[in-house]
């Protein structure tokens, strides 16, 4: 028996393998050349993804996003770890230092600068999610590879101990990993995000490279005479990269929630003088009802940003996944 | 003035306490409940932040415990209310051999456990024994904290005990006999886990029957369902899946009878939960508001009662693996380099004060001429230099996944406290560690270099806040390392065995001076005072310093 | 079921020696800030920290199969820790459950409206909404629900299960199933209220999941060849879609129910914490800070055999639904 989870990342890795012949694209061509088949399912894929405005949202988000982060030190007017406001700050009265010039979000709890605290949180916050994706992505491959090339009990064991990984819930094992360490730093929320999804990858890249060797076109290409080289760079990777893309623009969103989800569990890195939103937003649960926009700022951040990867991922899912592409 | 008064006499109680002053404090008590006002009956729904760790005071060390069980038990000598000073309870008054070895008892008459079991000598001793043959996982500090912290070992012999033997003299007269005479006793036995519970009751539902096992404590049928003392409330039920513990009003109560018919803790972990359900109407107070809300409660119109502090925060100072630390310039560098009023100001709550030694002024041996280290970032930079540590590096260590009382926001404080310090040129490494997950366990084991930590009082004695830190010079400071450390602890015990009251007083003074300036192995930061809430139509909780409060005195008027 | 029984000695074995592995544990959490050196160790001693590991492990699973589990030492102190699960798993059952009905109840019609009417400003409405469902952290949901119809508005209960002062009888450990059992409409009525935002807040991801599910399975269904030769035999409108679209749009969406078992558990952590709902999501959070190995051990490793188990009865409920397996199965 596999569980559920695991039938669905594996759909997703057979859709490598369907490649464009299944598929009654607006070309309407099924009988490809074999040796371009990758390069066209690609190409296909891209053709609608461009022209869908679920996509294009999505994709302008990201871009926005990823610009403010790079340009975030230049825009900030402030360091956001200097307590600039602070003797405007006071518990007792439950004052946090309002807009004002030079500063025109205020400040927050500890009287650092809003406005800049935002716009770094932008930096900081690409990084989680972007490291997680890349750690988890990493970790996947090497499992999967693994357990792939080697076969036999290897394969076995290592999917065994995947499908295990898969049957506890995402948050509970992050929470565990994040509890696992002495220190709480932004790089081990990093780390317990990504470790949540490597089985998920494992599986993924696994399956994906299962079924596309298996694949009839790879098949034809081998009874041709192809090189095993030119196989694998022609034909198994083209193949394997779309599920593997669509799954890391979605923990790309997943990481940014998750990383949140652990601050709120007051798992999160101790240390806020390099800001983060999920981080923020979590730091921010005792103001929720006296400073909202403590909350609400990072919030609709994270909001609009997961949304985002979200929007991206699915509609590159539905492009290269025909029975869903409607 | 007659609280004055009877503040004062306090201290003449140890010597031989007269039963005249007891009845007029009684009497005391009584008219002040009674102007209170407000009709009797209805129901208090009261949000506690945390589940009771069991029912048998005994075996608790917890204020989660200790705010259902003091309303169900009571303890030989009490607290008034509002204050830290002691007054009559179970026992009217009591007296002493001048060596302070032998205690007798007078107690009061009429007094019936919930069972229906009288109260006498005979229950005291029973009780007594009870604590002093505690063997196996119950004589773990885990589970008798209490006991061990004021009367040390037990009946096996294996560390010396306060404690010799109890003797009930006549039912209503009981004898309990000290090995050494010690300041804190009696007022040690107004703490809770203390209480008189009913002997029969602790035998029928094997009380005792308390073990460890699977890195967890099973307590007894007793702990868990039949707590039964002699309060104004009686135990109705523990309902564990919706987090409410059911009191009832004692219809026998030997004093003031309670005014409620039912008193409903309601367990409410989350601290915006807890501020939400009495916004909603849903529980009636709570306890521990988060500083943050108490001016929006006041303005939303609910009743935020601050307690007068008794606690201490201190930056604590390890001289272990800092060998600059050892240098007291370089602590006195430290303490002029914190803005103690500007913390007190903008991160501690309403009612905070700065903190000029160990523990508040209203406990006895405090000094008012102690050395004060204002703020001064200059100096601090000048008396580093004289000791040759301009380039300071220290850990500055912190809590996660904690507040206390005495530390409201941890991150709030450390974030004050590393700016203090780098403005004086010290370079901090900050290092922060979860409360249970390594940070208590490193900082007791002097892993650390400078910490947050701090203390509440249990009761009004010097030796319950200076002893607890440097009664053993092997601590979390690593006083040991001092050539003052060993001294230090010998003159706590010296001042602490010492029987005169002014004589003590006067020794507690020196202490605390020299903690001040000669040692200064810690800075004192600050007292914070814990608050709890109430909607408008509850009357007559009176806020304790020790948060000990009683809710017979409570009404709540119905209706709205 | 092989891989039930794999799961749960492989999560045993690690979530054990996991938990002995964190720094800090029981001991500084019973001690706080009044432990002492001395009392440490006689603590750590009396507890059993100090065997080695497997020793402890093996004394765990001696107990185990004797039905004891330990004993919690920090969500509710002295509590058997099995009890404690057994008692606030029906609360996180009873949320989940209202959680998934109430996305089910509106994703599939709505997942089916919007397949039906594609293009429309339903199917674009329910699309988006559906994103934004799942890129809303749960917790800020459940923090916005609660706050403006329960604090701003005042329609329903902040938190808790059960209002204080009504004296409710127990039977299931389902509030709302227990009032209604009992007849105490009042108790039920009063759990329900309870029940609500917790469930919508938690019914977020799941809705946004099904609901495309539905969608998405309904729009491949519209398109095969038996529902056109359904329609070319001039069945009703009304045939085709029970017998034919829905039937077989189902089996997505069981997958679908099964697949969100896991995040509703890791939802109900967050929701839990949010909504004082005493379940097995509260205790884990607690648990955590507080170092309550008992209480982990068996919560963690039942959530992950919940899981499975789950999986398995999707797997099963296939049979019932796709007429393929089941002949597959009868032949076999």
């Amino acid at each position: 028996m596999t569980s559920s989870r695991a039938a669905k990342i594996d759909r997703l890795a057979s859709v490598a393998a369907r490649g464009p012949e299944l598929e009654p694209g607006p070309e309407g061509s099924g009988s490809r050349n074999a040796t371009d088949a990758g390069v066209s399912l690609a190409a296909s894929a891209w053709r609608r993804l461009r022209r869908n405005p679920v996509f294009l949202v999505g994709a302008v988000v990201i871009g926005l996003f990823v610009l403010l982060a790079l340009l975030a030190p230049l825009i900030a007017p402030h360091d956001p770890a200097l307590r600039l406001l602070d003797d405007q700050v006071s518990r007792a009265r439950n004052e946090i230092p309002p807009p004002q010039d030079g500063h025109p979000l205020g400040g927050d709890q500890f009287g650092r600068d809003l406005f800049s605290r935002m716009l770094l949180g932008s930096q900081q916050t690409l990084l989680v999610a972007v490291l997680a994706t890349v750690i988890g992505l990493g970790g996947g491959l090497v499992l999967g590879t693994l357990a792939g090339a080697f076969g036999g009990w290897v394969d076995s064991l290592v999917m065994r101990i995947v499908d295990v990984l898969l049957s506890i819930p995402s948050l509970l094992l992050a929470v565990s990993i994040g509890a696992l360490f002495a220190d709480q730093t932004q790089f081990t929320v990093i780390l317990a995000v990504a470790i949540v999804q490597i089985p998920i990858f494992a599986r993924l890249l696994r399956g994906t490279m299962l079924s596309v060797r298996q694949s009839d076109h790879v098949l034809a290409a081998k009874a041709l005479g192809v090189k095993r080289g030119a196989i694998v760079f022609r034909h198994i990777l083209p193949n394997s990269l779309g599920p593997v893309i669509v799954q890391s623009t979605l923990v790309l969103a997943i990481a940014v929630l998750d990383a949140a989800a652990l601050s709120f569990l007051g798992l999160g890195a101790a240390d806020d003088a390099i800001p983060e939103w999920g981080q923020m937003l979590g730091n921010a649960q005792d103001y929720f009802d006296n400073q909202p926009h403590l909350a609400f700022l990072p919030a609709v951040c994270i909001i609009v940003v997961a949304l985002g990867f979200t929007l991206v991922g699915e509609s590159m899912r539905e492009a290269l996944d025909p029975r869903q592409r409607r | 003035m007659l609280q004055m008064r009877v503040a004062r006499s306090r201290r003449t109680a140890l010597i031989g306490l007269t039963a005249a002053l007891a009845v007029s404090l009684t009497a005391c008590a009584e008219s002040e409940r009674d102007s209170g006002g407000g009709q009797e009956g209805g129901t208090l729904v009261f949000g506690a932040p945390g589940a009771p760790s069991n029912f048998d005071p005994f075996y608790a060390s917890d204020g989660e415990t200790f705010r259902v069980t003091r309303q169900m038990f009571e303890t030989l000598v009490g607290i008034k209310p509002g204050t830290a000073e002691l007054e009559p309870e179970l026992a009217t008054d009591w007296e002493s051999t001048p060596d302070g070895k032998v205690w007798t008892f007078n107690l009061k008459e009429d007094v019936k456990f919930h069972d229906g079991t009288p109260f006498n000598a005979d229950a005291v001793c029973k009780n007594f024994e009870r604590m002093f043959n505690q063997t196996g996982a119950g004589a773990t500090a885990a589970l008798s904290y209490y006991w061990i912290e004021n009367f040390g070992g037990f009946a096996d012999g294996a560390k010396p005990s306060l404690f010799k033997g109890c003797t009930a003299e006549n039912p209503t007269t009981v004898k309990l006999e000290l090995t050494r005479f010690t300041a804190r006793f009696p007022t040690m036995l107004s703490q809770d886990s203390f209480s008189m519970q009913s002997p029969k009751a602790l035998d029928e539902y094997k009380a005792n029957d308390v073990k460890a096992e699977g890195s967890g404590f099973v307590f007894s049928e007793y702990a868990r369902q039949h707590p039964t003392g002699t309060g104004p409330f009686k135990f109705t039920s523990y309902d564990e899946g919706n987090g409410t513990i059911e009191l009832a009003r004692n219809d026998e109560y030997s004093g003031d009878k309670a005014k409620l018919n039912k008193l409903i803790f309601r367990v409410i972990e989350d601290e915006t939960a807890r501020k939400q359900a009495l916004e909603a109407g849903d529980i009636d107070g709570y306890d521990f508001p988060s500083p943050a809300d108490w001016a929006s409660l006041e303005d939303a119109g609910y009743n935020v009662q601050i307690r007068d502090p008794f606690n201490i925060l201190y930056l604590g100072i390890t001289q272990k693996n800092n060998e600059a630390l050892r240098d007291l310039k370089v602590r006195q560098a430290l303490a002029h380099a914190i803005d103690r009023q500007t913390l007190v100001d903008s991160v501690m709550p309403e009612n905070s004060e700065v903190a000029k030694e160990f523990y508040p002024s209203s406990v006895e041996g405090y000094a008012d001429d102690v050395q004060e280290y204002p703020y001064d970032p200059d100096k601090a930079k000048q008396l580093l230099r004289e000791a040759g540590h301009e380039n300071l590096t220290v850990e500055l260590w912190w809590p996660t996944q904690v507040t206390r009382p005495y530390m409201p926001n941890p991150q709030s404080i450390f974030g004050a406290l590393q700016e203090d310090l780098e403005a004086a040129g010290i370079t901090v490494k900050p290092i922060s560690k979860p409360w249970a997950g390594g940070y208590v366990d490193q900082v007791e084991v002097a892993d650390a270099q400078l910490f947050l930590l701090g203390w509440t009082g249990d009761y009004n004695s010097p030796y319950n806040f200076i002893g607890t830190f440097f009664g053993n010079a092997e601590n979390q400071f690593w006083t040991s390392g001092s050539p003052w450390g060993q001294e230090l602890a010998d003159s706590l015990a010296d001042a602490d065995t010492t029987v005169e009251e002014g004589e003590r007083d006067a020794k507690y003074q020196e202490i605390n001076r020299k903690l001040m300036s000669d040692y200064l192995p810690a800075i004192p930061l600050s007292h914070s005072p814990p608050a709890m809430v109430v909607s408008s139509d509850v009357q007559g909780l009176v806020p304790s310093p020790l948060t000990k409060e009683e809710f017979a005195s409570v009404t709540v008027s119905s209706g709205e | 079921m092989l891989q039930l029984a794999l799961v749960v000695v492989v999560l045993s074995v690690l979530i054990f020696g996991w938990l002995r592995m964190l720094p800090g544990g029981p001991v500084s959490a019973l001690l706080g800030d009044r432990g002492t050196a001395e009392s440490r160790a006689e603590l750590t001693e009396a507890l059993g920290l100090n065997d080695p590991i497997f020793v402890q492990y093996f004394a765990f699973l001696g107990r185990a199969i004797t039905g004891d589990f330990g004993t919690s030492t920090g969500v509710s102190p002295g509590k058997p820790a099995m009890e404690l699960f057994l008692e606030r798993f029906p609360a996180t059952l009873e949320l989940s459950i209202a959680a998934i009905l109430l996305a089910l109840i509106f994703a599939i019609p709505l997942g089916y409206l919007a397949a039906r009417r594609r293009g429309g400003w339903l199917d674009n409405a329910g699309v988006v909404g559906s994103m934004i469902g799942i890129s809303i952290p749960i917790f800020f949901l459940a923090f916005l629900l609660k706050y403006f119809l329960s604090i701003k508005l005042g329609w329903l209960p902040t938190g808790g299960r059960q209002s204080p002062d009504i004296d409710a009888t127990r039977i299931t450990g389902f509030f709302v199933l227990d009032g209604v059992l009992t007849r105490e409409w009042d108790a039920a009525w009063d759990a329900l209220r309870h029940l609500l935002l917790p469930a919508v807040a938690l019914a977020s991801i799941p809705f946004a999941v099904i609901f495309r599910i539905t969608r998405a399975s309904v729009l491949d269904v519209l398109d095969e060849d038996y529902v056109r030769t359904a329609r070319s035999k001039g069945l009703t409108r009304r045939i085709i879609r029970d017998r034919h679209i829905l039937r077989n749009a189902m089996l997505p969406v069981v997958t679908t129910v099964g697949l969100q078992t896991g995040a509703l558990l890791s939802g109900a952590v967050l929701t839990e914490t949010v909504f004082s709902w005493q379940g097995i999501g509260q205790a884990l959070a607690i648990g955590f800070e507080r170092k309550d190995f008992a209480v982990l051990q068996v919560v963690i490793i039942a959530a992950a055999m919940a899981y499975v188990l789950v999986n398995l009865i999707v797997d099963l409920s296939y049979a019932v639904i796709d007429p393929r397996i089941r002949s597959a199965q009868k032949v076999s």
